[in-house]
């Protein structure tokens, strides 16, 4: 092989340490050879995207390492799976997908992945510290650990996560290393008034326009609110990490490699400045958007990235401020959560609320990944931007994307609705 | 016209087929169904076509992490593209065909063109790939048939 390599990294691919370690090993040394790197690094912790989809050759790569003898070397958490354990009865899931995605979640829990089952890893257990070198999967989520956490990963495809967490190596390029992580483009953030740097889908506009915009690019963001919270953070990467390839902004004053300008730039120059303006951002919302106002609406999704605790408040005085709803009986609303938030929110006061509206609580998986949105659903609404994204193909959908608020005052009149006022340019 | 362009080769291998190209970036996941090789991207110009057997040209990949896991997938099935020539290297799609190399012993190969060379490359033009990342234009197509 062309890759220098450790002694332990030869051995394990004389196979010395088992036959999994011995493929997960060679898939490394030549996806090192696609990064155009000829060495490897260590990596201590893991986040593996290969447990989401259930398809044939899926199940028969994990099962195929768990055959052989795989073990994770690293401590490693798991993405959602295409299953509810708890409810897939009740969501109408057919027995026979659900035993298979079964059998490929338990194929990672028995290599010795820890059964954390969401997509927002970075909200629940161990999350990677400030320059540590990791290896993570799953778009949303490797856009959040580069930018918010300042840990280093680049954007690994399902199975070399795993192969990762096997062998604890990753190959030395790309974001791992501080000279590829200094922006490369400066998006200036002119004239946006305040009220709309307050809503939730200000940044999910911001991180679709952002996506187009640089593609795979590292952008720099001057005049985000130092306010931003983490679940705004959570919602602009997941949208740039859709439209684009982003895995790695900074936001000067808010993300931790950007303390000034100068820092984010590493010294250099932005090879373009881009000025964003507000009718930049009222495209952006417009453009996440396919379904027409007053359109019936049969599913409101929240939680892509999972719902975290905050935004279970966040929704149940939304719905209280709103007058408690319920739903329209013919409008349901899907939330989709880790069983960790899930936790948390069982400990509050605010369940009967979420329950009198008619909330139904889905755990440990992802909408599109497991069958739970049937044919007969036409239009879906959601103030997320990855799913405001996908669902057109993946759901074969009509999708409206606006704001929390929104999406409770259209699940309860059961009709698109949307206050593109707050958009209005002044 | 014939002619013949150098590439880089990031998965080796021959195959031949007939161009699709486009100049945008895609998802494979949410973007191909590799139950059918069809594009269903609503978002994205070639929405609706069937890639399988063809050499799909396209600058690189975008979004999710499991396009890998969904390329993968399409080759297990047969539905998978011929061959992928891009302008950029997506590691996330040469991993899916490095998979199905190790578990199904099939490779689509992917090469990397400069931008240049890649916009030559037309909708239709029949083209030979070799594992050393040559890539010849045969023919520009003619009828419906490859």
């Amino acid at each position: 092989m062309n890759v220098k390599s450790s002694v332990k990294d030869r051995q394990m691919l004389e196979g010395q340490y088992g036959d999994a370690a011995k493929l997960a090993m060679s898939i490394l040394v030549r996806m090192a050879e696609v990064y155009g790197t000829t060495e490897l690094i260590d990596v201590t912790q893991a986040h593996v995207d290969s447990c989401a989809l259930l398809s044939d050759s899926n199940l028969e790569f994990a099962e195929t390492l768990l055959e052989r003898g795989g073990r994770v070397s690293i401590p490693t958490t798991l993405n959602m799976i295409p299953l509810d354990l708890q409810n897939w009865k009740r969501l109408g899931v057919p027995e026979k997908f659900a035993v298979k995605a079964m059998r490929l979640a338990t194929a990672y829990t028995d290599m010795g992945c820890v059964p954390t089952w969401t997509c927002a890893p970075y909200q629940g257990y161990l999350t990677p510290r400030f320059g540590q070198q990791i290896a993570w999967g799953e778009s949303n989520a490797v856009v959040y650990a580069n930018s918010v956490l300042g840990a280093r990963t680049n954007r690994y495809g399902d199975f070399l996560d795993i192969c990762a967490a096997i062998t604890g190596r990753a190959p030395k390029a790309g974001l791992h290393l501080k000279e590829n992580r200094k922006g490369q483009l400066l998006l200036r953030l002119v004239d946006i008034p305040p009220k709309l740097q307050e809503e939730e889908s200000f940044y999910v506009a911001l991180g679709h326009l952002m996506g187009n915009l640089v593609q795979d690019k590292v952008p720099v963001i001057e005049g985000l609110p130092v306010r931003a919270t983490d679940d705004h953070l959570k919602a602009l990467g997941a949208a740039a990490a859709s439209s684009g390839a982003v895995a790695l902004f900074h936001a000067i004053g808010v993300t931790p490699e950007a303390n000034t300008l100068e820092e984010a730039l590493q010294g250099s120059h932005p090879e373009r400045i881009i000025d964003v303006q507000s009718s930049d951002l009222k495209a952006a919302w417009s453009d996440l958007s396919t379904a027409a106002e007053g359109e019936k609406l049969d599913v409101v999704i929240l939680g892509c990235p999972h719902f975290s605790f905050a935004e279970f408040q966040q929704l149940a005085q939304a719905i209280e401020d709103l007058g408690g709803g319920p739903r329209h009986p013919t409008c349901r609303m899907l939330i989709l959560t880790s069983q960790t938030s899930y936790s948390l929110l069982q400990r509050s006061d605010f369940v009967d609320p979420l329950t009198d509206f008619g909330v139904e609580i889905v755990l440990d998986t992802c909408m599109f990944h497991t069958p739970i949105i049937g044919p007969e659903t036409k239009v879906v609404m959601t103030n997320s931007g990855k799913c405001a994204y996908y669902a057109p193909g993946h759901l074969d959908v009509q999708v409206a994307f606006s704001s929390l608020r929104d999406c409770i005052c259209s699940a309860i009149a059961g009709v698109v609705c949307r206050e593109e006022s707050l958009w209005k340019v002044s | 016209m014939e002619s013949v362009l150098n590439g880089r080769s990031v998965v080796p291998g021959s195959a031949e087929g007939v161009a699709v190209v486009s100049t945008q970036p895609i998802s494979f996941w949410g973007g191909l169904d590799p139950q059918t090789g069809t594009i269903i991207d609503r978002r994205h110009e070639r929405c609706g076509e069937i890639i399988t057997g063809k050499v799909f040209v396209f600058p690189r990949g975008k979004g999710s992490s499991t396009a890998s896991a969904v390329l993968l997938e399409s080759i297990r099935l047969g539905t998978a593209p011929a061959a992928i020539i891009n302008t950029h290297v997506d590691p996330i799609l040469a991993l899916g065909a490095i998979v199905a190399e190790e578990l199904y012993h099939k490779t689509v190969p992917v090469v990397v063109l400069s931008q240049e060379d890649h916009a030559t490359i037309r909708d239709g033009d029949c083209l030979v790939i070799d594992p050393d990342g040559t890539i010849e234009i045969t023919a520009v197509r003619t009828n419906e048939n490859p």
